[in-house]
């Protein structure tokens, strides 16, 4: 794709899912680009409302869905606040993807562990959908999700047909205990008794806020996995998405262009990272 | 290279001749500062007269020419639930005249960032491809630390370089049109007396650098002087305003804002320069500051400086063109900075 130019994309599905967050389904209108659009899971696109602003947003649907993407938007600022008074076949433009993504290669013939706090699933579920299309690359998947209150958890339902169909296990917790919840109370930390690890076969992908990477990832060291095993996906400002407005510059990276998708290695050895 | 040398009255008639076609660009003296120094600019030439050759040091660098304070990138015009987006990236051809050393030295820094890195900047690239540069020669002025930076001369990134030997100039000429332009203007080839003169003019100038700054062990220092005192010294000085960057001829750092008219017919996205010192620079949408003290921010400028860009392109962003130690209200001169923290190493 050009570099500045936006895409004129539909969105011609709106979904919400929580008070904050809604799934959009997004089509390139112009049929020859939505056939060129191709991604990995991890990857972002910039999101574009001419005369608003342009957001950095994760892709979360599946690589194989060909005629639209997803994303999942919270609704914090400017951009978002708009996009969230969209209707269906509103008009908005999108640049991308870019950015790293996820090294599945790299992980097959291995048990896959996704520990996700709050929007942190929603790059995830593309490498949920991508682990399930092959599915017999990888042994174990477990997904342990943590929320701070259970009117946060995303596509929870999705879960029991994720868990049915792709054969994997979702755990899920929430931080504020809640009425008509019966499940997990707590930190995602305290989800890791419920999990046996076998560090020698298992990649890690983390995704949520920057506080909780420090606990996740001390457990899992612990525990003996490589940290060139375990993954992240850095959260930073961003202008451009192409590694020159520096607004995303960490150390001596641009989190657009060498990131977001980090190993654990690369993330310890950089300042101010997490 | 190939050398060439040009009579001063000839080299009126070049900039002349060049003026009947192009925009001309040079150092223009606007204003004086409260010492009654001159204050210099790059601004559109008229005249001849209006060059100022022996002028010291521009307020700000020539970057703004190609990476502009304010530029649009894209507008919108905006119709029933759609909209049409158009791009210009076309410039009119123009000439800088005058750039130093360091500013030249300074552009090449960005042409690693806008033209060789992954993405290319379409605009800034017209610009560059449009711009025919003519360099000029300078006595380093008391603070100047170039010599310091390795850049206090060029070899390319220019079209013609200029060292004034006397009555005329002795000419470094780097491409086919500055070649062209030279010849057209009766350039003679350079005799032994030229070289001689030439010589003479450069060690001058190699003996009158004053101010030193030890950059070598920068980049390791950078890391293990993170949390250095140093930095909370000069943070807690620091104003925040942004001046550095705006003066700086490499800071590149910009934001992006999207402005719609009052009809909502139209809509404009607009790049416009900014800095790392500024206080909302890593604010993330939901209101988190990943940078929320002056100190870590001031720090934040000189990491990327001297240990970022060190890692990605070998080498560091700063010229050593003093501008921003100059344009801050709050005294802080990277100089001190960095002599600061090299003294907190040893001790």
């Amino acid at each position: 794709m050009q570099t500045e130019k936006s895409f004129k994309s539909e969105i011609f599905n709106i979904i919400p899912l929580t008070a904050r967050e809604k799934l959009f389904h997004i089509k390139i209108c112009d049929a020859y680009e939505r056939e060129k659009f191709t991604f990995l899971p991890g990857q972002f696109v910039m999101l574009e409302l001419p005369g608003c602003g342009e957001v950095p947003i994760s892709i979360s649907s599946s690589i194989s869905n060909k005629d639209f993407i997803e994303l999942c938007i919270r609704k914090v600022g400017k951009v978002t606040g708009l996009l969230h008074r969209l209707e269906p076949g509103a008009i908005v433009g999108i640049r991308g993807p870019f950015g790293t993504h996820f090294p599945m290669q790299k992980m097959v013939g291995c048990n896959i562990l996704l520990i996700a706090g709050g929007l942190g699933i929603v790059p995830l579920r593309s490498t949920i959908y991508w682990a399930n299309e092959h599915r017999s690359d990888y042994k174990d998947i477990t997904i342990l999700y943590g929320a701070k209150e259970p009117g946060q958890i995303l596509f929870d339902y999705q879960f029991e047909e994720w868990h049915k169909i792709f054969d994997l296990k979702i755990l899920t917790i929430v931080q504020n205990r809640a009425e008509n919840w019966e499940g997990r109370v707590g930190l995602i930390t305290d989800l890791f008794d419920e999990v046996p690890i076998d560090p020698d076969n298992t990649f890690a992908i983390v995704c949520g806020p920057p506080v909780m990477f420090k606990f996740v990832f001390a457990h899992l060291t612990n525990v003996g996995i490589s940290r060139q095993r375990m993954f992240l996906s850095l959260e930073r400002r961003m202008h451009c998405g192409m590694g020159k407005c520096c607004r995303c510059n960490v150390g001596s990276i641009f989190t657009c262009l060498d990131g977001p998708v980090f190993d654990y290695w690369t993330v310890m050895n950089l300042k101010e990272a997490i | 290279m190939l050398f060439r040398t040009i009579t001063k009255e000839n080299f009126k008639k070049m900039v002349e001749g060049l003026m009947e076609e192009n925009e001309v660009i040079g150092p223009k003296s606007r204003d004086r500062d409260k010492e009654g120094n001159k204050i210099y600019r790059f601004l559109k030439l008229n005249c001849f007269d209006e060059l100022e050759m022996d002028y010291t040091r521009s307020y700000s660098s020539p970057k703004d020419y190609f990476l502009p304070f304010k530029e649009d990138l894209a507008t919108y015009r905006l119709e029933n639930n759609g909209w049409d987006q158009k791009i210009h990236y076309t410039i009119h051809p123009r000439i800088i005249i005058g750039m130093r050393a360091c500013d030249i030295n300074a552009l090449l820094k960005l042409d690693q960032v806008m033209l060789k890195s992954a993405y290319p900047n379409p605009y800034y690239f017209a610009r560059r491809r449009n711009t025919l540069i003519i360099g000029l020669d300078h006595e380093p002025l008391e603070d100047c630390f170039c010599r310091s930076m390795n850049t206090d001369t060029a070899s390319h990134g220019f079209d013609l370089f200029l060292t004034d030997i006397g009555d005329r100039y002795f000419a470094a000429i780097n491409s086919d049109t500055a070649y062209i332009v030279l010849n057209r203007f009766n350039a003679r080839e350079v005799r032994e007396e030229d070289q001689l003169r030439y010589k003479k003019v450069k060690k001058q100038i190699e003996s009158k650098f004053k101010t030193q700054v030890d950059i070598t062990i920068l980049p390791e220092l950078m890391d293990l002087e993170f949390e250095s005192e140093v930095w909370k010294k000069w943070g807690d000085k620091c104003l925040s305003c942004g001046s550095c960057a705006m003066v700086c001829p490499t800071c590149y750092c910009y934001g992006v804002e999207e402005d719609i008219d009052l009809s909502f017919t139209q809509a404009t996205k607009r790049r416009f320069l900014y800095s790392c010192n500024l206080i909302d620079f890593a604010t993330v949408a939901g209101g988190y500051n990943f940078r929320p003290d002056a100190h870590i921010r001031l720090k934040y400028r000189y990491y990327h400086q001297f240990r970022g860009f060190e890692e990605a392109f070998n080498q560091s962003l700063c010229v050593g063109c003093n501008r921003c130690g100059k344009a801050c209200p709050a005294g802080i001169s990277p100089k001190a900075v960095i002599d600061d923290l090299i003294k907190t190493e040893k001790e």
